[in-house]
């Protein structure tokens, strides 16, 4: 079966693909903090990090399209919540509808969510099409990340899809016998498959391991081949952390 | 088909191996064989019979009540590291095998745990792909090669470990015949002492000079496999036929 990754597009050929991981992640991060910590009111800033990303992401060659179309999955979930906030936070109100009244400070509340999520979220996105999810994850790694963390993400990234074939697999086995109804008389028969996908996994775990063992798997993972940082990867991370940062600094002294 | 000469030094010597799961299940029961440098043998058996549970112990994934010995080191937890750079143990599932999403970390992984040099590694990845046919397939990701290729990525990774003693887990389980063909020409070439597991016949009479027949976890006949293959008594009596 066919499926999409997570880091399509990531082992594409151009300036930012290859930055140094470790560079690229703390740029990115870099400049999702300095985002999150500008105040709302401060739009031409968010215009600043907009520019930043635009012009990675334009270096990267990964089709604009692609990377918008990730970030409007991940949206919806953040802005459920946020979008209520205009009607129910009490102050100065600036529009009614009917009974409905929307107040300023609940606006500023909903734009402060959307723009700084909006951005984070575009920004790991370029993070994770333009580096190997490996390379990525040791990256983390080296950055004092904690193992346990990066080992679990690597190994749901290898298995995934094989658990999501398992469960096709069994979703086709049971469509065969003719399974339908209502979602709460399906609810038994989903709870079976889950259950038994669950006990499959875990017995795939076990093999795994069992084959790690046999090739002298003593509990950490050796590497090889890591990737040093250049005199390019230092002038990136510097460049994209003080164009965001001066931005940020220059609110100081409004 | 090689002779092995009766004098030529043991490579697995295995005594009374009993071994029950932890549910109660009894999977081997009294084991005794052994296995001479450079022999290679069928391990063959109906489904539940201890094949996979016997191969198991070869390099102390399981260890069980009896003795196994592999080039005079008694398998255990003080020897396991030495024993499992001699004893390379393909399983069944390649996604088993392949746990890495890149085929070259795959490979690479059983030489950097045994520690090898940096400078020979890459060598060493790219020999070992060559081995199993499939060079130039390094950057790719295992959930893109096809079961045949998995099935010879599997191998190269153990093959990396340049050991001794191979043992294959059903090498030419979920294949089609041309796969099955194809892992069996390959298997032949390797000079290394070999057991595999099989219920496939024909396989076994292509790779292997020896056949012993588990049922119940005890071993009911061994001998050439000439004489095993033609025995139609006692390959339908052990769920073979």
């Amino acid at each position: 079966m066919k499926h999409d990754f997570i880091d399509r597009y990531s082992r594409l050929e151009s300036p930012v693909h290859s930055i140094e991981p470790r560079a690229k992640a703390l740029a990115i991060f870099a400049l999702i903090v300095i985002c999150v910590s500008t105040p709302p009111q401060a739009w031409w800033c968010f215009l600043v990090y907009v520019g930043i990303l635009a012009v990675i992401a334009t270096a990267s060659r990964v089709p604009f399209s692609y990377l918008l179309s990730r970030a409007l999955v991940v949206l919806p979930f953040i802005l459920t919540v946020a979008v209520f906030t205009p009607f129910t936070k009490s102050g100065e109100i600036v529009l009614r509808v009917g009974f409905l009244k929307i107040s300023k400070e609940g606006l500023i509340i909903l734009w402060n969510a959307a723009v700084k999520s909006l951005i984070s979220v575009t920004a790991l996105i370029i993070l994770s099409s333009t580096t190997p999810f490996p390379d990525l994850m040791r990256a983390l790694e080296r950055l004092k990340f904690p193992k346990f963390f990066t080992t679990v993400a690597s190994f749901m990234y290898r298995y995934v899809f094989i658990i999501v074939d398992e469960a096709e697999r069994m979703k086709l086995a049971r469509d065969s016998r003719n399974f339908r109804g209502r979602w709460i008389w399906q609810a038994k028969t989903v709870g079976h498959m889950i259950a038994s996908l669950f006990i499959r996994s875990h017995m795939r775990g076990e093999r795994v391991y069992q084959a790690m063992c046999s090739r002298g798997f003593e509990g950490s993972f050796p590497r090889w081949n890591d990737p040093e940082m250049r005199l390019a990867d230092v002038l990136f991370l510097a460049l994209v952390t003080l164009a965001a940062l001066s931005a940020r600094v220059s609110l100081l002294w409004h | 088909m090689e002779v092995i000469p009766l004098d030529r030094e043991v490579a697995i010597r295995i005594e009374n191996l009993s071994y029950t799961y932890p549910d109660g299940t009894k999977a081997l029961d009294g084991i005794n064989l052994l296995v001479r440098k450079g022999e290679s043998v069928a391990l063959m058996g109906p489904n539940g019979a201890g094949k996979s549970t016997l191969i198991l112990h070869l390099n102390g994934i399981l260890i069980g009540d009896g003795k196994v010995e592999i080039h005079g080191l008694e398998v255990n937890k003080k020897n396991i590291r030495k024993i499992r750079s001699i004893v390379g143990l393909v399983f069944q599932d390649p996604d088993d095998q392949l746990f890495s999403s890149m085929v070259k970390e795959d490979v690479a992984f059983g030489p950097l745990n045994m520690g090898i040099p940096p400078d020979l590694l890459e060598f060493s990845v790219k020999r070992a792909l060559e081995w199993v046919g499939m060079s130039g397939s390094e950057n790719r990701s295992p959930h893109h090669l096809s079961i045949g290729e998995k099935k010879r990525i599997s191998i190269a990774t153990v093959l990396a470990m340049e050991p001794e003693i191979l043992a294959l887990d059903e090498p030419g389980a979920n294949l089609d015949p041309r796969g099955r063909r194809e892992i069996s020409e390959l298997l032949k070439t390797f000079k290394t002492t070999k057991i595999v597991v099989t219920h496939e016949l024909n396989m076994a009479a292509e790779i292997c000079s020896r056949a012993v027949i588990l049922s119940s976890g005890r071993i009911v006949a061994d001998g050439p496999v000439a004489d095993i293959l033609s025995d139609k008594k006692l390959l339908l009596s052990a769920g073979l036929l």
